[in-house]
């Protein structure tokens, strides 16, 4: 770290982005020392991934760049792309959110990482192999034999990532820059991979720029933060500074968004009737066939599990993915039969028989998913989708009554009566998610079960879209299964909890005890692992 | 945005054949039918704006009649294999497994024959003529549309949107009538163009071999035919269709290539 006066990893100094007359970044100045890791902190369209191509000089088509971006010392603005090319991956690394979509998928993990060796040094290809296998190795993908020879498609999302963290680091840049590297992963997984980051910045004096949207992520990683708003930094200094004594209001609400303090008043009475009743559900699904002779076992994706839901109360199921709680979820929604076990609603048996029974049952259980975006058919209208569901009633409301019913859930959800004759693609991720809502509450349902339905969502829109679902449980009485992996959201939301992991339920019990109190080991590395902000 | 150029002139140029055919039903310069063997082999003058042929009638009604057949044989056949291609898609991609099977190795099986092959089998079997023809190219339409409707459906399938409606109750066939089918609009219109391009030289070409449309019904395809051992006499006669179906084909690929553009959907 003695290498010159200014050795900064990276100046960036009155860097503006405009695209045609608007501009997108105004006047951002920061830097990231050797070893340092700076955070990038702001809600979506703050400008911060902007930010980061435009240091990377990645800029979509239209974008007109101005101002300084320095890497130790080296001005790359303004370069030829010839330049540039052999700065990207050799002096800056690069990690991105989705890693499936950063991998070549015919390629093996080992040569896509000895590719980035050989273009930007001249080495036979048994060095570049030793090479990747080194990053790889740091990256903690080591162990068993042929670990370099996998296909990303057999790798989880967790190793994909580190596949694209050994890419981003096998040249030893001195800067890495890493976009919401851990939004799509797990929380245990996501622990493990910042925890890796941490230690290759320390470990290499390797500066670490770390673009995200979580403030919880930033206290536990960075030194210092720098807070967006509008394409602007309204707000630096370190990390301890930010978090204790923030000064703008905007990084406060980004706080309380990540602290996300509880949305329900109080739990539904214990006495009430029970409206779900899952019982001894399992669910299998055939394995791929590697014998020509014998039928492998079946997978099982849910293995024997019994919960239930009583009117009015809001339960949670927390797992990891692939820990089957999809798989639950299909069969309690009866959008599939179950191997063995059953469903009941409301008293009588739900499964996916057809007929006016089917009818009235589903009637009674609505749900919202994950996807903002296709979750609704493009060419319909709100108040077509809305009421989509009235399929179920066997005297279906139409013309006047139809639309009065549609701009009631309409209010309901916060959105406006003339809302109704727009096209989804008219409305925010946030807007589109009070959509699903009223589509799940215009039959009256006793309950609603939401898969993943605020992760996709930016934090300051999904604390209010669970503020606004625990008002509406508590003036409906209405029952929600609210199935996620993150535990803050549950933690907001949910009376009670069931942990799932591997088909099975491991745990259940009242959130507040079960968040003071975990008795399975699983629940407690899930606690461990979700990135807190100090109190 | 730029401007689309490909629609726009697609657009015109297959309205204007589309046009001249169904005017053809009601009116042509010179009756068809009628022969005049003194004026034989005028080249294109006044009166006869693209000459005679070698009976005496007007190449230029000819064309304009022939563009009625071409139309007429290629549209049904668009329609055929929609209609019969569409659905089977749907249902194998609504229901996959064994269904899905039977309708796709069903397509690879009338892919597998040689499209001539089995239109010669075909008018073997009921005797040249258009009809036949229509059944003929409609048939190899059929495998087209069942495969680009199941792909555009798996897709759609695979969306949230699907799943809501089935939360909401509806089984596989609404969902494919409600939902699927207005998603691959913007897909088999495209498709149908297409198509309807290719039923226009097929139908020309099975008219050239003698399989098509039988005199006295005029077709582009039989009056190459007839003036392929004419041409060093009178070349207009090779000419002026060979370059109407021409016009034509490239007209409908403009438009189909413009259509393509145009309805790649904003979310």
């Amino acid at each position: 770290m003695t290498e010159r006066a200014s050795t900064h990893a990276l100046r960036v100094e009155e860097l503006s982005v405009t695209i045609g007359a608007t501009p997108i970044i105004k006047q951002v100045s920061f830097s990231v020392g050797a070893g340092e890791i700076l955070g990038l902190v702001g809600a979506s369209g703050s400008g911060k991934s902007m930010t980061a191509r435009a240091i990377m000089q990645l800029l979509p088509s239209g974008a007109v760049m101005s101002g300084v971006v320095a890497l130790h010392g080296e001005r790359l603005s303004g370069r030829s792309e010839a330049h540039l090319q052999t700065v990207r991956g050799r002096d800056v690394g690069m990690i991105f959110q989705e890693p499936m979509s950063a991998l070549n998928p015919l390629m093996c993990i080992g040569d896509q990482v000895a590719e980035t060796v050989r273009l930007h040094r001249s080495v036979s290809r048994a060095e570049a192999r030793d090479a990747a296998r080194a990053a790889l190795d740091q990256a903690g993908l080591s162990g068993e034999a042929g670990a370099h020879q996998r296909l990303p498609y057999e790798l989880s999302g967790g190793q994909r990532q580190r596949v694209a963290i050994a890419m981003a680091i096998v040249m030893q840049p001195r800067l890495l820059i890493a976009d919401e590297p851990t939004t799509a992963l797990d929380v245990i997984t996501q622990a493990q991979v910042l925890a890796l980051l941490r230690d290759l910045a320390r470990s290499r004096g390797m500066g670490l720029l770390l673009v995200t949207h979580d403030m919880a992520v930033i206290a536990q990683l960075t030194d210092r933060v720098a807070v967006m708003r509008q394409g602007e930094i309204i707000e630096h200094g370190t990390t301890a500074e930010i978090l204790h004594h923030g000064r703008e209001a905007y990084t406060r609400s980004l706080l309380a968004a990540a602290r996300l303090p509880r949305k329900r008043a109080k739990p539904a009475p214990p006495d009430a009737a029970v409206v779900l009743k899952v019982d001894g559900v399992v669910q299998e699904y055939p394995r791929k066939r590697r014998s020509l002779f014998k039928a492998p076992p079946p997978l099982r994706a849910v293995d024997g599990v019994s919960l239930s839901i009583r009117a009015g109360e809001t339960v949670g199921l927390v797992g990891e993915s692939g820990s089957g709680k999809s798989s639950l979820l299909k069969v309690i929604l009866a959008l599939q039969n179950p191997a063995q076990g059953s469903v009941s609603l409301l008293g009588d048996a739900f499964s996916t028989a057809a007929g006016a029974a089917g009818k009235r049952a589903r009637r009674n259980l609505q749900a919202v998913f994950q996807d903002p975006v296709g979750s609704f058919d493009p060419r319909w209208p709100v108040e077509r989708l809305i009421a989509e569901p009235f399929f179920l009633l066997d005297a279906p409301p139409t013309g006047a009554a139809r639309s009065r019913q549609v701009a009631e859930v309409l209010e309901q959800v916060g959105l406006k009566a003339d809302d109704a004759r727009r096209y989804p693609h008219e409305f925010s991720g946030g807007q589109r998610q009070r959509i699903a809502i009223a589509r799940a509450l215009i039959t009256r349902p006793a309950v609603i079960a939401f898969d993943e339905a605020v992760s996709a969502l930016d934090v300051l829109v999904r604390e209010q879209i669970l503020e606004l679902l625990a008002q509406l449980a508590a003036d409906l009485k209405v029952a929600y299964l609210f199935v996620t992996h993150d535990l803050h959201v549950i933690r907001a939301i949910a009376d009670r909890i069931y942990v799932m992991q591997s088909g099975r339920i491991v745990e259940e019990g009242a959130t507040e005890a079960i968040f003071s109190a975990p008795r399975h080991a699983y629940t407690r590395a899930l606690i461990e692992a979700t990135p807190a902000l100090p109190a | 945005m730029a401007r689309n150029w490909n629609l726009t002139l697609g657009v015109m140029v297959t309205a204007g054949f589309i046009g001249v055919a169904v005017l053809a039903l009601f009116w042509t310069p010179f009756n068809t039918q009628t022969l005049n063997i003194a004026g034989k082999l005028q080249p294109p003058n006044l009166q006869h704006w693209l000459g005679t042929d070698q009976l005496g009638r007007d190449v230029l009604s000819l064309i304009m009649a022939g563009a009625k057949t071409s139309v007429g044989v290629a549209l049904v056949a668009v329609i055929i294999g929609a209609g019969a291609g569409v659905p089977l898609g749907l249902i194998a991609a609504a229901y996959r497994g064994a269904i899905d099977e039977l309708v796709m190795r069903g397509n690879d099986v009338i892919f597998a024959f040689p499209a001539l092959l089995l239109a010669i089998l075909i008018t073997a079997v009921l005797g040249p003529g258009a009809i036949n023809a229509i059944i003929a190219i409609g048939i190899f339409n059929i495998p087209v549309f069942a495969r680009v409707s199941r792909a555009g459906a798996l897709q759609a399938w695979t969306r949230d949107y699907t799943l809501a409606a089935r939360v909401a109750g509806k089984g596989s066939w609404r969902i494919s009538w409600e939902h699927i089918l207005p998603n691959l609009w913007g897909l088999l219109v495209v498709q149908a163009t297409i198509q309807f391009s290719l039923g226009v030289i097929a139908e020309a070409g099975l008219a050239y071999v003698g399989l098509g449309a039988q005199p006295p019904v005029p077709s582009w395809g039989r009056m190459l035919n007839e003036a392929q051992t004419l041409t060093a006499l009178a070349p207009w006669l090779a000419v002026m269709p060979g370059l109407a179906m021409l016009l034509f084909v490239l007209g409908l690929n403009l438009l189909g290539e413009g259509l393509r553009r145009s309805t790649e959907v904003t979310r």
